[in-house]
């Protein structure tokens, strides 16, 4: 086994060897903590939960060496506040865990969003609920969504499919945290943590374009200094204060549910059926639809890579056209696939809002839709 | 004419939400009147714990985070660990350091994070309306122990700064009662030296100041000063504790 894995490891680095940007073979936990870094993360807080350790053990091991600050804190609640006080001291900073522990940070989100601080928090999702299992799930996407934690207001959340993925949504979400003043999410699952595939990391030339680490933010607590003392708070006590803060939160999130919708669409224009999976479920879901497509059957694919904001308008486009006189008799139908029981089906049944049909596969709790489950599914969904 | 007294630069001209015999406003002067005097205010980031002295930041002008409830510590940690340089207190109640902050508390006094930590100790919730505090005293009547704190059910009054005088990256922990002109001077100098011992890099440093709350405790302004000094002090002991 050991072997074998040194002998992938050195295939790869051969291969990479040959191709102008280097490639190097990490799993996506590491992924996820090499793109934080390269994005100009310093600092990272975290308490250990399975599966996304091998995330805290790369930051341990690199964070320091990078100019930042590690932390293993003492539990997911001071882990969350720590990134509130890295970001509010001015510093891109990050959490990871997974469910349970996600769980036990969403007041710390909830104050976060409320102080208007950027943040970038992983969750590694596993099966719940309660201690539930390590194995892979994507039972959090309503907590993740429609703010877990108390209060109005929304993170941004990114799913990716891949480790590569893993790795560059990681570091736009920094982008994205910093750009808005918002916490962000990354939204994966077991399966997309423990994975090892082959990733590109990007130039130096284009991390040091994104961000400086050391740059400083006008609203951070960095002592008053020459100039206005800064409060960062997320209280608001008068009556009609809070109203209008949240108004404000509110014109900052329809602005970015305008800007960020991300999505990757295949075959939908002759499709009769369109598989709609997010993360590594939309892995399986493209292989069913590749499968699907040799046998001559119109299949498409929707994934969806924010799942905050939902892309809309991709939906919105498909289901217009469909409407059309011309497409009458070739009605779609939407096969929603998820490791959970009909939460992401929800987004896409309000955003369709009843000019297409819905369909939905899903299972949890460690279980995953099989390839063969999904083309099982579609062809009945075609036939019947 | 010199000069001898002026306005303190780093708490602002406001009136304070406090009740009359509060201790908080005491505190609250202290701790500018210290930064001043050591010339930090520049350099000062307070972490304000969720309590009555919440709003802390709108008397104190200088930068401050608020924290969520309990996690004070925690923010600070994160602060201070960023900014080496600059001078990162918390400053919280009993509920707050002892109750809910327990677990923050603690670990961030076990690492030795170089802070300082004012610590308010009125053996009561005072924002919520006068439930009991981990810090209250056996038989005291509270909202939420309206026969008395009972030890059987309750358990004892939470002696923290006794606990973390225990831990070996504690630098200082100190108990003082501002009640007297000897009081206020005795509280203000311990601040203070948490204050330098911070400047001078040696570590975790805590401040534990009875306080009165002469509002849920039913009593007047004197009656509380005397509460503390005949029976209070008893349960919590002035002094040096480490």
């Amino acid at each position: 086994m050991k072997s074998n894995l040194c002998r992938r490891r050195l295939l790869v680095r051969q291969a990479g060897m040959r191709l102008r940007r280097k490639k190097i073979l990490l799993s996506g936990n590491e992924a996820i903590a090499q793109g934080a870094i390269d994005a100009g993360c310093r600092f990272y807080a975290g308490y250990p939960i399975t599966p996304q350790n091998e995330l805290i053990g790369y930051m341990a091991k690199n964070m320091v060496s990078s100019g930042g600050v590690f932390i293993q804190s003492e539990s997911e609640l001071a882990a969350i506040n720590m990134v509130f006080g890295a970001s509010a001291s001015g510093v891109r900073a990050m959490t990871s865990s997974s469910s349970p522990g996600i769980s036990l940070m969403q007041e710390g989100i909830s104050y976060l969003a409320g102080a208007r601080l950027p943040a970038v928090i992983i969750n590694i999702m596993r099966a719940g609920p309660g201690l539930g299992n390590i194995w892979p799930a994507q039972s959090d996407y309503f907590q993740a969504t429609k703010s877990g934690g108390h209060g109005d207001y929304h993170c941004i959340v990114l799913a990716p499919s891949s480790v590569q993925d893993a790795y560059d949504l990681t570091f736009e979400a920094f982008v994205l945290a910093d750009k808005y003043r918002i916490p962000v999410i990354i939204l994966g699952d077991a399966i997309l943590g423990q994975m090892m595939e082959p990733l590109s990391v990007h130039s130096k030339k284009l991390r040091t374009r994104n961000y400086e680490p050391g740059t400083t933010k006008k609203w951070a607590a960095t002592g008053c200094k020459g100039r206005k003392p800064n409060v960062v708070k997320s209280f608001y006590l008068n009556l009609g204060e809070l109203e209008k803060f949240n108004l404000k939160l509110q014109r900052k999130y329809n602005i970015i549910k305008q800007k960020e919708q991300r999505y990757e669409a295949l075959n939908t224009t002759d499709a009769r059926v369109i598989l709609v999976a997010y993360g590594t479920m939309a892995r399986l879901a493209k292989q069913a639809m590749v499968s699907l497509r040799e046998k001559g059957v119109r299949v498409g694919l929707i994934r969806p890579i924010n799942l905050w904001p939902f892309p809309v308008d991709i939906f919105k486009r498909i289901t217009n056209h469909a409407c059309l006189p011309a497409r009458q008799e070739s009605r779609i139908t939407f096969l929603v696939i998820e490791m959970s029981y009909g939460q992401m089906l929800e987004d896409v049944k309000l955003t369709v809002n009843g000019r297409a049909r819905v369909e939905f596969l899903g299972r949890s709790g460690g279980g995953i839709p099989s390839e063969g489950q999904i083309i099982r599914k579609t062809v009945k969904l075609l036939n019947g | 004419m010199k000069k001898i007294f002026s306005r303190t630069k780093s708490l602002r001209a406001v009136d304070t939400h406090y009740c009359p015999g509060c201790g908080h406003g005491v505190v609250h002067r202290l701790i500018a009147e210290i930064i001043d005097e050591l010339n930090i205010r520049g350099i000062t980031i307070g972490v304000t714990p969720v309590g009555c002295a919440v709003v802390a930041y709108d008397y104190w002008d200088f930068d401050c985070v608020e924290s969520a409830h309990g996690r004070g510590l925690a923010v600070a940690t994160a602060i201070k660990r960023l900014q080496p340089d600059k001078i990162v207190f918390t400053y919280q109640g009993d509920g707050d350091l002892a109750a809910i902050g327990t677990a923050e508390t603690i670990h961030a006094a076990n690492r030795g994070e170089n802070l300082t930590v004012v610590f308010i100790n009125n053996a009561v919730y005072g924002m919520t309306g006068g439930q009991m505090a981990p810090t209250t005293l056996i038989g005291q009547k509270t909202a939420t122990t309206p026969l008395g704190r009972n030890e059987k059910t309750e358990g004892y009054p939470l002696k923290i700064s006794e606990l973390l005088a225990q831990l070996p990256a504690v630098y200082s922990v100190e108990r003082t009662f501002a009640d007297s002109v000897q009081g206020i001077l005795k509280t203000k100098n311990a601040i203070k030296t948490a204050f330098k011992n911070q400047m001078e890099n040696k570590g975790f440093s805590l401040v534990e100041v009875l306080s009165a709350c002469p509002t849920y405790w039913d009593m007047s302004a004197l009656e509380s000063l005397d509460w503390i000094k005949s029976t209070m002090s008893k349960e919590f002991p002035l002094g040096k504790l480490k």
